[in-house]
């Protein structure tokens, strides 16, 4: 059972968001690294471009396949994870740790679960 | 609906992860993942379950004309217990298949054919089988398991005695005896490592798959799925159906060169080949030399120019690199060429390079 902390909020295609200091923080969920499996690339935005809720903002790769990651919100990028870039594989190893990106000034953001309502749409995707 | 090989619950319960392939459920990986799986096949060793693959009999005095007229490599000078890779071609030249000869006696070969192309593989030989051939898809009765890695012959040495293991790269011996159950065994694979392919009647499979995982534990052996072979294949730059080689593609272009014998007097897709000469467009391997991760049709480009398009691409656990096969034209073919491949609107860099990726050494 993949690991959903009670604080974080989450989008139906497997990101986590949290608020920190007025930026939302955003990466991707245990279930997804699971589902993902070994992530061997990422591909990220830079700072300053700006992303839009329920688009893509960077891709995945692992050695099956790739994925896109899509944005919770519309903002700014503030920040990007720039260690991630060169050890993708640390999203497997602490999915909760990795963020993506920081996102500001946001306008918008997508309709999210908490923690109780994404473990019951994780229950569901994996029956 | 998907079929089940004779051992899905035995992969279920080991943890695999369980995807449709050609027609079959099968585990795309285990638990230790697809890079940990790829590397024990490399270092150590890994057990793959390949019952989906398609097994065919062909029997009768005429088998081997069969073979010859139908096949495009020669088995006129095999010898019992040689395995011989071939390909099956259309008139036009273009692959039906690509597949392994096993020889059994003078009127008995054993071809063992991609699970995705049993159904077409079988209405061909049908229709070109000369007559005194009898020709059985034997495919659902047989359980196939591959046991790939420098450790396999440790492996194997405890299980059978020395003259029931073959030594010799692509030969067979057909009866042996693991503990009880009655096997072939053949030293081949698609890895690009050493290893053994097992076969056994389908209601052994699982007990056979025991057998040898409880044999190779302490050499580090494990259960290993589709992801891991797909990513050894093309690391051992070995094609696949459906990605280097389909029904309009020869083996020419494919560069298998070595499996077409056109000093052979006749065979399907013999003078179209011949017609078509040189061939113009070749399969070359690529590495990424940018950022990024090349995958299949994604098309290739020198100097700002589409000259072609890649087949598959992964990022290679072993050699630590990306890299794809793909086809371009041949005088475009050059060791060392630099060429830009699209990636969802985005350009990566990648250069020529000798395949295959990785060789045994």
């Amino acid at each position: 059972m993949a690991n959903v902390p009670a604080e974080l909020k989450y989008t139906k295609s497997h990101e986590w968001v949290k608020e920190e200091d007025g930026l939302y923080v955003v990466g991707l969920t245990d279930f997804a690294q699971e589902a993902l499996g070994d992530i061997v690339f990422i591909n990220m935005p830079e700072e300053g471009d700006d992303v839009a809720s329920g688009e893509s903002f960077a891709d995945v790769e692992s050695v099956k396949a790739v994925s896109d990651v899509f944005s919770p919100v519309s903002g700014t990028v503030a920040e990007v994870n720039e260690g991630l870039i060169d050890e993708p594989a640390l999203i497997n190893q602490e999915p909760y740790e990795q963020w993506l990106i920081k996102v500001k000034d946001v306008s918008d953001t997508e309709e999210l679960m908490d923690a109780a309502a994404y473990e019951e749409f994780c229950a569901n995707e994996e029956a | 609906m998907e079929l089940k090989t004779p051992l899905y619950d035995v992969h279920v319960a080991a943890g695999g992860k369980i995807v449709p392939f050609a027609g079959y459920l099968l585990p795309v990986q285990y638990k230790s993942g697809v890079i940990a799986e790829h590397m024990a096949v490399r270092e150590k060793c890994g057990l793959f379950d390949v019952s989906h693959m398609g097994e065919v009999m062909f029997t009768g005095p005429t088998a081997l004309a069969s073979l010859n007229h139908m096949l495009t490599n020669d088995f006129t000078n095999m010898t019992v217990g040689r395995v011989r890779y071939s390909v099956m071609c259309h008139e036009n030249g273009g692959c039906v298949d690509d597949l392994i000869v096993y020889k059994f006696g003078e009127e008995k070969y054993l071809v063992v054919v991609n699970a995705a192309n049993r159904h077409k593989d079988v209405a061909h030989m049908k229709e070109h089988v000369l007559e005194g051939t009898t020709i059985e898809d034997i495919s659902d009765s047989i359980a196939q398991l591959a046991l790939q890695g420098p450790k396999a012959p440790e492996i194997m040495a405890k299980l059978l005695p020395e003259d029931s293991i073959p030594k010799k790269y692509y030969t067979a011996i057909e009866e042996v005896y693991i503990k009880d159950l009655k096997c072939m065994i053949s030293r081949t694979g698609y890895t690009g490592e050493l290893g053994y392919e097992i076969y056994t009647a389908a209601e052994n499979g699982a007990r056979l798959w025991e057998i040898l995982m409880e044999a190779g534990a302490e050499y580090g052996l494990i259960p290993c799925g589709l992801g891991a072979r797909d990513t050894l294949r093309l690391e051992a730059a070995m094609p696949l159906y459906g990605h280097e080689m389909d029904d309009v593609i020869t083996p020419l272009e494919a560069g298998l060169d070595f499996g077409v014998k056109l000093n052979k007097p006749e065979f399907i897709g013999r003078e179209a080949m011949l017609a078509a000469g040189t061939p113009q467009k070749v399969r070359v391997g690529l590495e990424v030399t940018g950022r990024g991760i090349i995958r299949e049709h994604q098309p290739v480009f020198i100097d700002d120019v589409e000259v072609g398009i890649t087949t598959s691409g992964t990022h290679c656990p072993y050699l630590g690199k990306a890299i794809a096969m793909a086809y371009v034209p041949a005088d475009k073919a050059d060791l060392g060429t630099l060429v830009e491949v699209e990636v969802r609107g985005r350009r990566i860099q990648a250069k020529i390079v000798e395949l295959p990726f990785y060789k045994r050494s």
